[in-house]
């Protein structure tokens, strides 16, 4: 009933029956190559300028950092972030090939457990899909391996990142999603939810000022793998 | 909620005089142009994006019914389900209908505005569901039994002072002499209070800042990342959304969010952008079992095609409201409904009727500011006059504002005894206010200076000096 109803006025309203089968292709057409529209140029740069960028957008959105030449350097450096931050050691860990190649054994003292967040987790270890320089976003895609509980329940989200996925603009960041089509079952190629985090939490409804630590993670700290340089 | 539009002027006076209001709106007036300031200033394209913007929104409104159609069938391909609702009472009866199949008791919500249009909270309680608002501006609104102030920020009228007493007042399980010595320790206390409520929640209810035709996801926008609680905990996901909310692509999608969190808070981005497609996929941990969009109409079909249809571009930044004198003023509450400030002007005597907030479009000194931030280039100051017209043709003015009007017709179509009136006003008040630079009361003009300073004209017409120019003068 309603359906019908709100159709027939949007076609009244604009004065035509259903969309010829011409137009219809030429919107087909305009779907299929989903056009890039003007990207802004402020983060045209080289990579290693893009990694730069990122990590200062990070910073101006009161996000932290640690840089490590390898996988090998990860435990450390989480177990130092957590050291520094006063942070217990229960981690709940994201189900992620790339994060379970991680030689975490080599601290011991982190304990790790894989899956979903619960109420009670203090602090997570979430797998970077794509860093977004354009503004210091990360790109956090919902899959098996990546719940997106361990992007809200926790107090302090800690992102593991490869700099080699970091782009430029958002363009950039949709591409690799579609030509990757991670999570695709139903035939779309998004899974269920793409979340885009750019900051910890924060809240400006009380007196217009800004405070962090709303409802979501009060931290996001990202541990970035240099994958970049041959070697 | 009950509009009190229709009472817009004597809304205004009341706020004019109420100190309290007066003065947090004082201390917050100028914090949000400046920081849309700079944020702009931040990125060179903002104009074409703008121009590109208003471009997607027009394309998408001329084929709305193939856009809306895609759309559906991408939520139905990813296990999602529509419903459709031509009016509130359809979209009330939808998510009722939802929350009762699933025995819902709490349903947590993300902050929406075609929420608080459909008056969704009160259809709950009345059905014995308990809604719980979890975006901190709308808690606390909740709680002291307000209507939003304005469309991002809606508490944006209450000191801290407020929400103090309205924390003490209703948080009763917690010590009575616990102390707030800053603005982090209410932030604290709801976070700690609203973490259960997300947790017991059987359906979680949020708005839609855009849908996508070629996935057919839903996409929501905000700082505090209640509404991914909202959306991610509970079993149901109901999303409402009204018609022109879709967009046709991901790369449309991404232009518009260029242009949404800088006009509104002045945030490159927003925390947290979400973009929602269906339910929970074999293999997740996580995520709602049912995934509902209820897509509203409630009367915008109707400006499809009509000289209000600009106004469906809108992307509910706020910025009109941020950047107008009027609302700066008077508050948003004293709009007397959902939508306050310019593009509330021009929405609600669409949505609720001009005989309920024909004085609206009135509160304007079409100063233009509206229209020179809004991010997808809405002519507001000229919907505002359709309105005016079309009210004027209703004789739904009073007596007066219709003949002073019907006068100013009868002389402004005479340009002679046009530019002659004009010129004579123009000397007699730059007379007037020779000594101040500003009028704080013009003759017969007392409703609209008690709130603001006229400038003083320099004591020339345009026209005059239009024609000096031209004859080189100037
Ligand atoms: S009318 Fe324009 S400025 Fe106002 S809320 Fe809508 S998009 Fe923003």
């Amino acid at each position: 009933m309603s359906r019908d109803a709100i159709f027939g006025a949007i076609q009244r309203g604009l004065r035509r029956g259903p969309l010829p089968a011409d137009q219809t292709l030429g919107l087909y057409a305009r779907l299929n190559a989903h056009p890039r529209h003007l990207v802004p140029q402020r983060s045209n740069l080289p990579h290693p300028q893009q990694i730069e960028l990122f990590l200062r957008n990070l910073e101006k959105e009161f996000a932290t950092f640690t840089s490590v030449a390898s996988n090998d350097d990860v435990p450390c450096a989480v177990a130092d972030y957590i050291a520094s931050q006063n942070l217990p050691a229960d981690i709940i860990i994201a189900p992620h090939p790339e994060l379970r190649a991680i030689p975490w054994f080599n601290r011991p003292l982190l304990q790790l457990r894989e899956g979903r967040a619960e109420a009670s987790d203090l602090v997570s270890v979430q797998h970077g899909y794509v860093g977004i320089a354009e503004t210091g976003t990360l790109m956090l895609p919902a899959a098996p391996h990546r719940p997106t509980t361990l992007n809200l329940l926790c107090d302090t989200e800690i992102v593991v990142l490869r700099a080699s996925r970091v782009v430029g603009p958002f363009e950039d960041a949709w591409d690799i999603l579609r030509r990757e089509r991670e999570g695709m079952v139903y035939g779309n190629f998004l899974p269920r939810n793409v979340m885009f985090v750019t900051g910890p939490s924060r809240s400006a409804d009380i007196e217009s000022t800004l405070e962090l630590g709303a409802h979501g993670p009060r931290r996001l700290h990202v541990v970035l793998i240099d994958d970049t340089t041959a070697g | 909620m009950l509009a009190t539009s229709s009472d817009f002027k004597g809304n205004a006076k009341r706020a004019l005089k109420n100190a309290p209001l007066q003065d947090s709106m004082r201390g917050t007036r100028a914090l949000f142009p400046a920081k849309r300031a700079a944020a702009v200033a931040g990125l060179p394209e903002f104009e074409q994006l703008r121009d590109i913007g208003r471009d997607i929104k027009n394309h998408t409104l001329a084929n709305l019914d193939f856009y809306l159609e895609t759309w559906e069938r991408n939520v139905l391909n990813a296990g999602g389900h529509v419903h459709w609702a031509s009016t509130a009472e359809d979209a009330r009866k939808a998510v009722l209908d939802i929350c009762k199949r699933v025995g819902a008791r709490t349903v947590t919500k993300g902050k929406s505005m075609i929420s608080e249009e459909l008056a969704i909270n009160d259809h709950l309680e009345a059905h014995g569901i308990t809604p719980v608002e979890t975006d901190l501006g709308e808690y606390i609104l909740q709680i002291r039994n307000e209507p939003p102030s304005h469309i991002i920020a809606p508490a944006t009228h209450l000191s801290r002072a407020d929400w103090e007493e309205s924390f003490r007042k209703i948080h009763t399980d917690l010590p009575a002499d616990r102390v707030f010595a800053e603005r982090k320790d209410i932030m604290t206390e709801a976070r700690t209070l609203l973490r259960e409520k997300f947790l017991a929640a059987d359906v979680g209810i949020t708005g839609a800042n855009f849908l996508i035709a070629e996935t057919g996801s839903s996409v929501i926008v905000t700082n505090e990342g209640n509404g991914d609680l909202t959306q991610t905990l509970p079993r149901v996901h109901i999303v409402l959304a009204s018609i022109e909310k879709v967009v046709p692509t991901l790369e449309d999608a991404t232009n518009m969010l260029r242009l949404l969190a800088r006009s509104a808070t002045g945030q490159d981005m927003s925390v947290y952008t979400t973009f929602s497609t269906g339910a929970r996929r074999p293999g997740d941990l996580d995520g709602p079992e049912e995934y509902h969009v209820v897509v509203v109409d409630n009367g915008r079909s109707a400006m499809i095609g009509s000289e209000f249809q600009d106004m469906l571009r809108c992307i509910r930044c706020a910025a009109c409201m941020n950047h107008c004198p009027v609302y700066q003023i008077v508050g948003g509450q004293s709009y007397g409904w959902v939508y306050p400030g310019p593009m509330g002007s021009v929405l609600t005597p669409m949505l609720i009727g001009v005989d309920q907030a024909g004085q609206l479009p009135n509160a304007s000194t079409f100063c233009g500011k509206c229209e020179s931030v809004c991010p997808v280039k809405i002519p507001l100051p000229k919907l505002m006059r359709h309105w005016r017209e079309r009210e004027f043709e209703r004789h739904l003015q009073p007596i007066a504002a219709r003949t002073n009007l019907a006068v100013w017709a009868w002389v402004a179509q005479r340009p002679s005894l046009y530019r002659f009136a004009t010129r004579a006003a123009a000397k007699a008040l730059a007379l007037l206010g020779r000594s101040k630079g500003s009028l704080s009361y013009v003759p017969l003009a007392g409703g609209w200076t008690a709130g603001r300073d006229l400038p003083v004209p320099e004591g020339d017409t345009f026209f005059a000096r239009y024609a000096k120019q031209q004859r080189g003068e100037a």
